[in-house]
C-alpha cells in the first residue's frame, strides 16, 4: 500500500487534522483513491462543513413544500397535481477560470438538479456580478468575462431548450476578481412522478449512462474550496467542457426511462462526478454500493481508478434500476444513442466498495463519507464599524463585509470616462446633491445609463427566452412569468442579490433581500411559495466572514418565516477570495410564486393614457447606499459600506404592501405594477414609461410632495416596501378601499399620457425630459459599453 | 388533413408545433422520429426548431443525414407539404430542398426578439390566406439565420416570387436596421420552385403554422400512394 | 495515416467572425493586417492499409458532402502517413 505524503494530502485541500481523522476512522492509511474520495466528500463543496451548523436555522417546511433540501432539487406542490422543482447554484470559481465553458457547464449541472428529480426543465434565469466595466485597471477583463459568461449561458441553454427568461446583472469593483455565476433552473413533475436520489433496494443495479469519462474536471470540488490566485489560471485544464446536444438526449432518455417504472432511484453526476453521486445515493438509502470501474465507459486510454472516480466530465448519471428491468434502462438509451452500463450493484454492507484492474482500491463505510465529514463551528467575529471620517484614509478598514483587504480597493472609476457628461461630473465633487449644482433630469440620465440600471436586453437577447412557448412575462419585468400549459396556473420567478447592504449590515441587508425578490414576484401577480438561495462569501476560514454569513442566515430565516416562504434548496459558495481580496457577501435569492389564474397576470409598463400612477408604500431617506449614492455622487462601494446606513425594513409594512398589490391585480384593477427599487421612484417611474412589445413609449405627468426629504432623496431614494402601479381612474375608488382596509401606505403620484417625462416637485419643475430619449439612454448603455469587445468569446461556439 | 412533426435530436419546438396544431388548428397529428422512414401516412409534414445534433459543424448539417430525410425528399417530390421553421429551414437549405443557406448572424449573437416581416407573396399554400403587404409581428430565436445565396439564384427567386418573407420595420419598410441578421434581401422565408416546400427564419408555429393548415386544407395536395 | 481537411468561407461570402477577430488582435497592437477569414479544420485518421489516392477520394467526398457547405465554403485536402 503507497504511503501518503504530507504534500498529498495538501494538495487534496485536507488539513493535517482532518487527515489525522480519516486514518482514525479508517484504522489505517488509506489509498490514494480512498483519500482521493475523501477530500472531495470532505470538501466545503460537498459536505458543507462550515456551513451546516448556520444552515440548520433556515425554515424549509410548510405545507406546499413536498421535497425539502437535501436531494437535488427542492420540490413544491403548485397546484393541479402539478409540483415544481427547482434550485440556484453557483459556478462561480470556473467562471473566472474559462467563462465561456463555466458558465456553459453551470447551466448543464443545474439543468441536471432537475430534471434528476423527473421534472422537465422549463425556465433557468442566472444571477451575474461582474466588476466594473469602466474600471481602469481591470475593464477590458471584466467586458471579456460578461462576453463570456453571456455567450456561454446562451450557447448552453438554447441548445438544450429551456428558456432562459430572466434574472440579474450586476457590476461592482467587489466582483472584479471574482464574478459570481449563479445558476437557476425550474422544472414540472406531477406529483405522484417525483424521483430521488437513493440507492434503494438491495441487490438492485447500478447503471453509468450518458457521456464517456475522460480526465477532465478532476479536482473541481476541491477547486472550488480554495482561494483563488493568479496561479489558479494555470488550473485551466480542469475545467470541463459541456455538451448541450447530449443532455438534451439525457433528459429525454431519462424522463423516458423513468416514465417505464424501470427506475429506482436516479442521480446527477456533479461536482465530484461518481463519487458524491454513488455515495449520497448509498447514504441517503442507507445502503451500499459495489462498483466496477472497469466498465464505465472512458472516452481517454489508460485512466486510473483515482481519475475515473474523480473526474467531472459533464452531462452524466448514475441510475439504480429495479433488479431485472435493466434490460429495458440500457434499450430507452440506445434509442438515444446514449451509453447505459451496468457498473455495479446494491449491496446492503453500508461501504462504498470499488474494484478495478488491480483489486479492490477502496472500501469505505459511506458514514464515513457523509455523517462523519468535518462539521466546524468557525471562529465569528463582528468587524469594528469605523468612523465615518477616517474611513477612506485607514488601510486596514473592513470592507467586504469585513474582509480584511491588503490594499484598499480600487476606487470606482468615473461612469462616463468620454462622455460630455463628464464635465457636469468630475469637477463639482460628491458633495453636490439639491444645491443647483446638477439638474435633477441629469442624475435621472446617469442612473438610466448606470449599467446596474441600463436595460439588460444586450444579455437576454442572446437567450432564447421563448422555446417552448410558455413565457408570459418575457426577461427586463420585475419577474419572469411561465405559464404552466394545460392549467389555469402559472409561475414568477426573479433572482435578487444586494452585497452593499449585505457588506453594510449582513442581518438587515439579507432580510431586504428577500423582502426584494418577494416584491418583485408580487408585481407580476404571484403569490410568492418558496425560496432557493445561493450563498457567496469569501473564506470561512475569516472570523468575520463568518459572523457575516451567519447574520445573513438570521436575517434571511426571519424574513422566509415572515413570507412564509420556506427555503427548499440552494447551495453556498465560500472562498470567493482572490489575492487576499474577497468579495462582498452576496446571498442570492431565488423566490418563486404562483398565481392562480393566467388572465390575472400583470404586465410591466404604463398601459394606456390618463391611468392613475400611485405609490404603495412610503419613501424614506435611503440614499447613503443607493446607485444614487454610487453613479450620481461618484461614491465608492467601500465609502458607501463604511458611511452608509441600510435603509429600515419592516416586514410588517412590506407585508401590507404586497398583500395590497395581490389584493388589486387579482381583483383585476392593476394595469401595471413596478418595484421601486434601484435608481428610486425616479427610475422606476421612468421605466415604466419605456416602449413594451406591445406599445411604443408613453409619457407621465408628476406632481410630487417631497415632504421633509430633499428633493433628491425623494427621487431616488432606495426606500423598501414599495411599488408603483397604475390603474383606470375609475378604479380608484376600489383602490383606495382596499389600500385602506389593509392598511398600506398610497400616494398620489400622476397621470399616464403624453411623450415626457415631466415632474413636479413641491411645485417646483424638476424633470422635464423626452421619454424616447430617456429610453435610449437606458436601452443603449449596455450595449454600447460592451460593444468595444466584439471578442472571441462570443465567438467561442 | 394530417401532420406529422419530425424530431430530430435536439429538436426543441417539436411539442410547440404539436400542440399548436392539436389545439389550435384542430387537425390530426402526430411525431415523427427521425430514424423512421414511411412518411405514407401524412399531408403535411413539419420540420420544426430546435438544435438538431446540437447544431454541431453547422445548422443543420447534420440532420440532413437523418434515415427521415430522405423520405422527406421523396415526399416534397410527390407534391407532400413541408415547412421548415427555424432549425427546420437550416436544414431543408443544408438538404437542397430549398435554395441558399444560413450562415451566422452578422452580430455573431444569437437573437431572441419580436421582429416584424413582411408579406411578399401569397402564392404559397402556406400563405394564401395572408394578403400581400400584411405586417407580422414574429418572434425570432436564432444564431445563425443570415440567409444568403448567390446572384443569380436571388434574381431567379425574385423572378420566380419565390421569396415568401422580408424583415421589415413597424411601417413596413424593409431597411437595414430593420434585418435583425443580416440575410440578403432582407429574406426571412422562402419557397422552392414547386411551390410546395417553405422555409421560414421565425419561430412562431402558430400562426405560420395555422395559417399553413388551413389553406392547404382546402388545396389540398393530391398524393399518389397515401 | 492522417487526412486533413480545411473548410474556409468562400471569398465572396462576408465573414463576420473573421472580422471580430481583426479587430481584436488589432486592439492587442498587432498592426498591419490586411484581412483574417476563420475556418474549420478537420483531422481524420485512418486505417494505414488505405492508399493514398483512397484516402484522399474518401476525405474529399466527406468534405463536399459533409463537412462543407457548398453554397458558401471551399475546402482544401492534403493526405500524410
Amino acid at each position: 500500500m503507497e504511503l501518503i505524503t504530507p504534500e498529498q494530502v495538501a494538495a487534496h485541500n485536507l488539513t493535517p487534522q482532518e487527515y489525522e481523522r480519516i486514518k482514525s476512522l479508517m484504522g489505517r492509511e488509506p489509498t490514494l483513491v480512498e483519500l482521493g474520495v475523501f477530500s472531495v466528500m470532505w470538501s466545503e463543496h460537498c459536505s458543507y462543513k462550515s456551513s451546516r451548523t448556520h444552515l440548520k436555522r433556515l425554515p424549509t417546511r410548510n405545507a406546499r413544500v413536498v421535497v425539502p433540501p437535501g436531494e437535488n432539487a427542492g420540490v413544491v406542490d403548485v397546484g393541479d397535481g402539478w409540483c415544481a422543482a427547482f434550485k440556484v447554484e453557483s459556478h462561480n470559481h470556473p467562471s473566472f477560470i474559462e467563462p465561456f465553458q463555466g458558465a456553459a457547464t453551470g447551466v448543464g449541472g443545474i439543468l441536471r438538479d432537475i430534471f434528476t428529480m423527473g421534472a422537465r426543465p422549463v425556465a433557468s434565469m442566472n444571477s451575474l456580478r461582474f466588476g466594473s466595466l469602466d474600471h481602469r485597471k481591470h475593464g477590458a477583463r471584466n467586458r471579456s468575462l460578461v462576453h463570456g459568461v453571456v455567450a456561454g449561458i446562451a450557447h448552453y441553454g438554447n441548445a438544450f431548450g429551456v428558456a432562459t427568461v430572466g434574472g440579474e446583472v450586476a457590476f461592482d469593483d467587489a466582483y472584479a476578481l471574482n464574478p459570481l455565476v449563479n445558476a437557476f433552473a425550474l422544472g414540472l413533475v406531477r406529483r405522484d412522478q417525483i424521483f430521488f436520489g437513493r440507492a434503494s433496494g438491495v441487490g438492485n443495479p447500478v447503471l453509468y449512462v450518458g457521456a464517456k469519462t475522460g480526465r477532465d474536471g478532476i479536482h473541481g470540488a476541491t477547486m472550488a474550496s480554495a482561494e483563488f490566485d493568479e496561479e489558479a489560471l494555470e488550473k485551466r485544464p480542469t475545467v470541463q467542457v459541456g455538451d448541450p446536444f447530449l443532455e438534451k438526449l439525457l433528459l429525454e432518455a431519462c424522463l423516458e426511462a423513468m416514465r417505464s417504472g424501470a427506475v429506482a432511484g436516479i442521480q446527477d453526476m456533479g461536482a465530484a462526478g461518481l463519487t458524491s453521486s454513488s455515495c449520497e445515493m448509498a447514504a441517503r438509502a442507507g445502503t451500499g454500493v459495489e462498483l466496477d470501474l472497469t466498465l464505465v465507459p472512458q472516452r481517454e486510454t489508460a485512466m486510473t481508478a483515482y481519475e475515473i472516480m474523480l473526474s467531472e466530465s459533464q452531462e452524466r448519471m448514475l441510475i439504480v434500476a429495479h433488479k431485472g428491468q435493466e434490460r429495458q434502462v440500457v434499450d430507452i438509451f440506445k434509442n438515444w444513442d446514449l451509453d447505459a452500463v451496468v457498473i455495479g450493484r446494491v449491496t446492503d454492507t453500508s461501504r462504498v466498495q470499488l474494484v478495478c484492474h488491480e483489486g479492490t482500491v477502496a472500501d469505505i463505510p459511506v458514514g464515513y463519507l457523509t455523517d462523519e465529514a468535518p462539521l466546524y463551528e468557525r471562529p465569528m467575529r463582528a468587524p469594528k464599524r469605523r468612523d465615518a471620517g477616517e474611513a477612506s484614509e485607514d488601510k486596514d478598514v473592513a470592507v467586504g463585509g469585513g474582509i480584511d483587504i491588503v490594499s484598499p480597493a480600487p476606487p470606482t472609476a468615473p461612469v462616463f470616462d468620454d462622455d460630455e457628461q463628464r464635465t457636469q461630473t468630475s469637477d463639482d465633487g460628491r458633495r453636490t446633491t439639491d444645491n443647483g449644482l446638477r439638474d435633477h433630469a441629469d442624475s435621472l440620465r446617469l442612473l438610466l445609463a448606470s449599467p446596474n440600471v441600463a436595460s439588460k436586453e444586450w444579455a437576454y437577447r442572446q437567450y432564447d427566452h421563448m422555446v417552448r412557448t410558455n413565457t408570459a412575462v418575457l426577461p427586463g419585468a420585475d419577474a419572469a412569468v411561465v405559464r404552466i400549459k394545460e392549467t389555469r396556473r402559472a409561475l414568477a420567478m426573479c433572482l435578487d442579490g444586494n452585497g452593499r447592504y449585505c457588506a453594510a449590515d449582513p442581518r438587515e441587508g439579507a432580510k431586504l433581500v428577500v423582502a426584494e425578490a418577494a416584491r418583485n414576484v408580487v408585481c407580476v401577480g404571484a403569490r410568492p411559495l418558496a425560496v432557493t438561495n445561493c450563498l457567496n462569501f469569501a473564506s470561512p476560514e475569516r472570523p468575520e466572514v463568518m459572523w457575516a454569513f451567519s447574520e445573513v442566515i438570521d436575517g434571511m430565516a426571519e424574513a422566509c418565516l415572515a413570507f412564509d416562504t420556506p427555503v427548499i434548496s440552494g447551495n453556498v459558495s465560500f472562498y470567493n477570495e482572490t489575492e487576499g481580496r474577497g468579495i462582498l457577501p452576496t446571498p442570492v435569492i431565488g423566490m418563486v410564486g404562483l398565481i392562480e389564474e393566467v388572465s390575472r397576470i400583470v404586465q410591466p409598463g404604463f398601459k394606456a393614457e390618463g391611468d392613475t400612477v400611485v405609490l404603495l408604500g412610503e419613501t424614506r431617506d435611503d440614499l447613503s447606499i443607493s446607485e444614487y449614492a454610487a453613479t450620481v455622487e461618484g461614491r465608492t462601494t467601500d465609502e458607501m459600506i463604511a458611511r452608509g446606513r441600510v435603509p429600515a425594513l419592516s416586514l410588517e409594512l412590506e407585508k401590507r404592501v404586497q398583500e395590497a398589490c395581490l389584493r388589486l391585480a387579482a381583483e383585476g384593477l392593476l394595469r401595471s405594477a413596478h418595484d421601486c427599487s434601484d435608481g428610486g421612484l425616479a427610475v422606476a417611474v421612468a421605466e415604466s414609461c419605456f416602449s413594451t412589445l406591445n406599445r411604443p413609449s408613453v409619457g407621465v405627468d408628476l406632481a410630487l410632495c417631497s415632504g421633509t426629504l430633499p428633493v433628491a432623496t425623494y427621487l431616488f431614494a432606495e426606500s423598501p416596501s414599495r411599488i408603483v402601479v397604475s390603474f383606470d381612474p375609475e378604479a380608484g375608488d376600489r383602490v383606495h378601499e382596499i389600500a385602506e382596509e389593509l392598511n398600506c401606505p398610497v400616494t398620489l403620484l400622476g397621470t399616464v399620457g403624453g411623450e415626457r417625462l415631466a415632474v413636479k416637485v413641491n411645485g417646483a419643475e424638476e424633470i422635464d425630459a423626452g421619454v424616447n430619449e430617456l429610453e435610449q439612454v437606458w436601452r443603449g448603455s449596455l450595449s454600447s459599453r460592451l460593444r468595444a469587445e466584439a471578442s472571441a468569446a462570443s465567438s467561442a461556439d | 388533413m394530417k401532420f406529422g412533426v419530425i424530431i430530430f435530436p435536439g429538436s426543441n419546438c417539436d411539442h410547440d408545433a404539436y400542440h399548436v396544431i392539436s389545439k389550435h388548428v384542430g387537425q390530426p397529428v402526430s411525431f415523427v422520429w427521425h430514424k423512421e422512414t414511411d412518411l405514407s401516412a401524412y399531408d403535411a409534414v413539419i420540420l420544426p426548431g430546435g438544435f438538431s445534433y446540437g447544431d454541431y459543424l453547422r445548422a443543420g448539417a447534420l440532420a440532413r443525414f437523418s434515415p427521415v430525410m430522405r423520405s422527406v425528399k421523396e415526399f416534397a417530390a410527390r407534391g407532400g407539404l413541408v415547412l421548415g421553421i427555424c432549425n427546420g429551414f437550416q436544414i431543408l437549405c443544408e438538404a437542397g430542398l430549398l435554395p441558399g443557406a444560413l450562415m451566422r448572424n452578422r452580430d455573431l449573437h444569437f437573437r431572441c426578439e419580436h421582429v416584424r416581416v413582411r408579406v411578399e407573396s401569397v402564392d404559397t399554400p402556406f400563405t394564401n390566406e395572408l394578403s400581400r403587404g400584411d405586417l407580422l409581428s414574429l418572434p425570432i430565436a436564432h444564431a445563425e439565420g443570415n440567409y444568403t445565396c448567390d446572384d443569380a439564384t436571388l434574381a431567379e427567386m425574385q423572378r420566380e416570387d419565390r421569396i415568401i418573407f422580408r424583415y421589415c420595420d413597424a411601417a413596413g419598410d424593409v431597411t437595414d436596421e430593420s434585418n435583425p441578421n443580416g440575410s440578403r434581401d432582407s429574406v426571412a422565408g422562402v419557397c422552392n420552385r414547386a411551390r410546395n416546400v417553405m422555409g421560414f427564419a421565425a419561430i412562431s408555429p402558430r400562426k405560420c403554422l395555422s395559417v399553413a393548415a388551413r389553406a392547404s386544407e382546402r388545396s389540398r395536395p393530391p398524393l399518389p400512394n397515401s | 495515416m492522417k487526412a486533413k481537411v480545411y473548410v474556409t468561407l468562400k471569398p465572396s461570402v462576408l465573414d463576420p467572425q473573421g472580422k471580430a477577430i481583426q479587430h481584436s488582435v488589432e486592439q492587442l497592437g498587432f498592426g498591419g493586417i490586411e484581412d483574417i477569414r476563420q475556418g474549420k479544420y478537420f483531422e481524420i485518421a485512418l486505417d494505414e492499409s488505405v492508399s493514398d489516392g483512397d484516402a484522399r477520394a474518401a476525405a474529399e467526398r466527406m468534405a463536399r458532402e459533409v463537412l462543407s457547405n457548398p453554397v458558401i465554403e471551399d475546402f482544401r485536402v492534403e493526405v500524410e502517413r
